[in-house]
C-alpha cells in the first residue's frame, strides 16, 4: 500500500496547499556543484527582477512626491477616492458572491459524480472546461442582452453589480474544477464513501465529515482562483459599464496616473498576503496527499 | 494481542445469509447470473474466482452497496434486498484506502459508534479496546498516513467490528499486502472472526488464502456459483471442471477413461461425478497423487527440481513428453536431480477427466 490512489496531483492545477507543505519536503539529497548553484542563483536573479522590476517601478512612481522628494500622497488620495472605494466594495461583494455559488455549484456536484455516476466525469469536465474556450467578448455579446432584460425588468436587484457573479462563477469553473479535482484524485472518494455509509452515515454526513475534510486543500485552492479571477476581471465588467476595482482603476488612470498605479499595487499586495494567509490556513492540517510509506507490521 | 475484552466477547450466535437466485446486469455484462448461497449462522465462507468473476458484486449486494436486480437476500431470515446499507448493520473491510484520511486510528473506530449515539468516554473505551483486540493500542492518535498497509487494514477491521455489525464482509482485504503481512493478517482474521463468532463473508481470488481460511469455500465463475464446500472436499472431490482446473495445481495426463474409471500410467483410478467418463480423456492428477521412483528402466526423466522447505516438487518428462509436476516430502525425493531415470505411477485417489 505504498502509492497514492488514482492519478498523482495533476501538476497543471494549481495547488495552494502545495505552497506551505514544501518547505519540509526538500533540503536532502545532493549537493549542488558550485556551477550549479552559480545557475541557480543566475536564474533566481533573472526571476525575481522579471517579476520584481515592475513591482519595483510601481512602487517607485506611485511614491513620486514634488521635486524628487517621496511622498505617500497617491495613497492617501486613494483612500478619499469615492469612485475607487465603491468599486472595491463591489468587487469584494462580488467576489464573496461568486466563491459561494461556485462551492455550491461545483463541490456537490463533483462528489456526486466521483461517488456515484463516475462515467459522467468527462462531461462535467468538459462542462466546467468550456468557459476557457469562450473569449469573454463572446461571453458579453451572448449574455448582454439577458443583463439588459434584467436591468429594467427586476428592478434594483437586477441592475446591481453584484449580478456579476453570475458571470464569474461561469468563468471560474475551468480554474475551481481543477483545483478540487486533483484533491478529488488523491483521495479514494468512492471507497471512503461506501465505508462511511456501510458504518451507519447518511449521504450528508458522508460528504461534510468524510469527503470535504480531506478535500479541503482542492477548495481553498479554487476560493482563491475564484476571487484572483473576480478582482482581476476587466473586460466583461467594463463592456456591461458596471464599476468594479479594475474599471474603476482603468478610470482612474485617465485622470490620474499616480493614484492608478498606488491602487494596482496595492490590489497585488493585497492578493499576495491573501494568498499566504489561505496557504497557511490550508497547509497547516493538509493530509491531503498520502505519504509514502514502507509496510512494517 | 491481548485476551478478549468482556466487552468484545463471542455473542455466540451469528446469523444466517441467503442469497437468493440473485441476478445483476452492468449494461451487457451479466456480473450475478442466479447466484444463491445459504450461509449457517457463525460461518467463514471464503468467496474465490478468477477477477470480475462477481465476487465483489456480490459482496456490495449483501453490504447494501450495489443493487441486485432480480433475486432477494435474506439475513436472520429477513428479506433485507432493498434495505439501504447504513441501516444493515453491515461490518465491510475493503481492499484497501478506506480509513478516514482526516481521522486518527481511533476516530476512524469510533465513527461508527458517534453514528449511534455513543458517549464520547464510552466511545473512546471501545475503540481502544477494538484497536488493542488487533494489536494497535499503541497506534490509536496515529493518522492513516502514519501507518503500514497492515496496520490500515487492521484499523478498517477493528473499526467494521466495532459497530457490532452482524455479518462481517471483507473484500481481498490482503491483497495489497506484502506475502508476509498478509499470513500473518489472515491468521488473525481468522482468531478474532472465531472468537467474536460473527457470520462471515470473504472475498479473495488467491486459493491458497481461502482454502486456509474458509469454513467453506464457494468457488465462483462467470456470475454463478460452481461449487461450494469445505476445503478439502473442494480440492479432493471437485464438481466441475472448472473447480478442478482452478483449485490447486494439477496435471493433465493422456489416459482411457471406461466404467467410472480410468487408465493412466498403468493405473486405474476411480473417477470423480461430472468427470469424462469414456474413451480418451485428460485425467486431472495432483502433483501429491503422482508417485516418482528413481530406477535405471523407468523412462521418464526429472527434468528439475525444486525445495519448497519441507516438500519437494519434481518435474517430471514422460515417455511421450508430457511434463508433469510430482510432489513429495524432502525425504521421499531423496537424490532426484535433474536427468535421473524414474518410473512415475498415479495413486488410486478419485480424480477429474475431462475430454479435451
Ligand atoms: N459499476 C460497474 N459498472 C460496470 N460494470 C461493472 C461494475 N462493477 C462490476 N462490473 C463488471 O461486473 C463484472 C464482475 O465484477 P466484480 O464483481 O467486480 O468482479 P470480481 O470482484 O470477482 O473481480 C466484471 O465484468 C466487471 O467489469
Ligand atoms: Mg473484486
Amino acid at each position: 500500500m505504498t502509492a497514492s490512489p488514482g492519478a498523482p496531483l495533476s501538476a497543471a492545477a494549481p495547488d495552494i496547499g502545495a505552497l506551505a507543505a514544501r518547505p519540509r519536503g526538500v533540503g536532502g539529497g545532493r549537493r549542488p556543484s558550485p556551477l550549479q548553484r552559480s545557475a541557480r542563483i543566475a536564474i533566481l536573479v533573472i526571476v525575481i527582477g522579471y517579476l520584481g522590476l515592475p513591482l519595483f517601478a510601481m512602487l517607485e512612481f506611485s511614491t513620486r512626491g514634488n521635486y524628487g522628494s517621496r511622498s505617500l500622497d497617491s495613497y492617501a488620495a486613494m483612500l478619499n477616492n469615492q469612485d475607487l472605494i465603491d468599486g472595491v466594495t463591489t468587487s469584494l461583494q462580488i467576489a464573496v458572491l461568486t466563491v459561494v455559488g461556485m462551492l455550491l455549484l461545483l463541490v456537490p456536484t463533483m462528489v456526486w459524480t466521483v461517488v456515484r455516476v463516475p462515467r459522467m466525469r468527462r462531461v462535467v469536465e468538459f462542462l466546467c472546461l468550456l468557459p476557457l474556450a469562450i473569449p469573454a467578448i463572446v461571453l458579453v455579446v451572448g449574455i448582454g442582452p439577458i443583463y439588459r432584460w434584467m436591468g429594467q425588468h427586476l428592478g434594483a436587484v437586477g441592475a446591481s453589480p453584484l449580478t456579476l457573479a453570475f458571470i464569474d462563477i461561469v468563468l471560474c469553473l475551468p480554474f475551481a474544477y481543477r483545483a478540487i479535482d486533483s484533491s478529488l484524485r488523491s483521495i479514494d472518494s468512492a471507497t471512503l464513501a461506501d465505508a462511511s455509509r456501510s458504518l451507519g452515515a447518511g449521504w450528508p454526513r458522508t460528504i461534510f465529515q468524510v469527503i470535504l475534510p480531506n478535500i479541503r486543500a482542492g477548495v481553498l485552492s479554487a476560493s482563491v482562483l475564484a476571487i484572483a479571477l473576480v478582482l482581476g476581471e476587466y473586460t466583461i465588467s467594463s463592456l456591461l459599464s458596471f464599476n468594479t476595482l479594475q474599471v474603476a482603476i482603468y478610470l482612474l488612470g485617465g485622470r490620474d496616473p499616480f493614484i492608478s498605479v498606488a491602487v494596482s499595487l496595492s490590489a497585488l499586495v493585497f492578493a499576495f498576503i491573501l494568498l499566504i494567509v489561505i496557504a497557511r490556513v490550508g497547509g497547516g492540517g493538509r493530509r491531503d496527499q498520502r505519504e509514502v510509506e514502507e509496510p512494517a507490521t | 494481542m491481548t485476551v478478549a475484552s468482556p466487552a468484545i466477547a463471542s455473542n455466540g450466535h451469528g446469523v444466517g445469509v441467503t442469497f437468493e437466485d440473485m441476478h445483476r446486469w452492468y449494461g451487457s455484462v451479466h456480473a450475478l447470473n442466479g447466484l444463491s448461497i445459504d450461509i449457517a449462522p457463525g460461518e467463514f465462507i471464503a468467496l474465490l474466482g478468477p477477477s470480475g468473476c462477481g465476487k465483489t458484486t456480490a459482496l456490495r449486494a449483501l453490504g447494501g452497496l450495489d443493487e441486485v436486480d432480480q433475486g432477494r437476500i435474506l439475513v436472520d431470515g429477513r428479506d433485507i434486498t432493498r434495505v439501504p446499507t447504513n441501516r444493515r448493520n453491515m461490518g465491510i473491510v475493503f481492499q484497501a484506502y478506506s480509513l478516514f484520511p482526516n481521522m486518527t486510528a481511533r476516530d476512524n473506530v469510533a465513527y461508527g459508534l458517534r453514528l449511534r449515539g455513543v458517549d464520547r468516554a464510552a466511545r473512546k473505551k471501545k475503540a481502544d479496546e477494538m484497536l488493542d483486540l488487533v494489536g494497535l493500542a499503541a497506534q490509536a492518535s496515529r493518522y492513516p498516513h502514519q501507518m503500514s498497509g497492515g496496520q490500515q487494514q487492521r484499523v478498517a477491521l477493528a473499526r467494521a467490528l466495532a459497530i457490532e455489525p452482524s455479518v462481517l464482509l471483507l473484500d481481498e482485504p490482503l491483497s495489497a499486502l506484502d506475502a508476509k503481512v498478509r499470513r500473518q493478517l489472515r491468521e488473525e482474521i481468522r482468531r478474532i472472526q472465531i472468537m467474536i463468532g460473527i457470520t462471515t463473508l470473504f472475498v479473495t481470488h488467491d486459493q491458497e488464502e481461502a482454502l486456509a481460511m474458509g469454513d467453506r469455500v464457494g468457488v465462483m465463475s462467470a456470475g454463478r456459483l460452481e461449487q461450494i464446500a469445505a476445503p478439502t472436499e473442494l480440492y479432493d472431490r471437485p464438481k466441475t471442471r472448472f473447480v478442478a482446473e482452478f483449485v490447486g495445481l494439477t496435471n493433465r495426463i493422456p489416459g482411457t477413461a471406461a466404467n467410472g474409471s480410468v487408465t493412466v500410467l498403468g493405473a486405474n483410478v476411480p473417477l470423480l461425478d461430472g468427470s469424462a467418463h469414456s474413451g480418451a480423456v485428460f485425467a486431472l492428477v495432483r502433483p501429491e497423487n503422482i508417485r516418482v521412483v528413481a530406477t535405471q528402466d523407468g523412462g521418464a526423466r526429472v527434468a528439475a527440481v525444486s525445495f519448497l522447505g519441507s516438500l519437494c516438487r519434481a518435474q517430471v518428462t514422460l515417455p511421450d513428453e508430457t511434463l508433469v509436476v510430482a510432489q513429495m516430502s524432502a525425504a521421499e525425493a531423496g537424490d532426484l536431480q535433474p536427468g535421473t531415470a524414474v518410473r512415475v505411477s498415479v495413486l488410486p485417489s478419485p480424480v477429474f477427466a475431462v475430454a479435451d
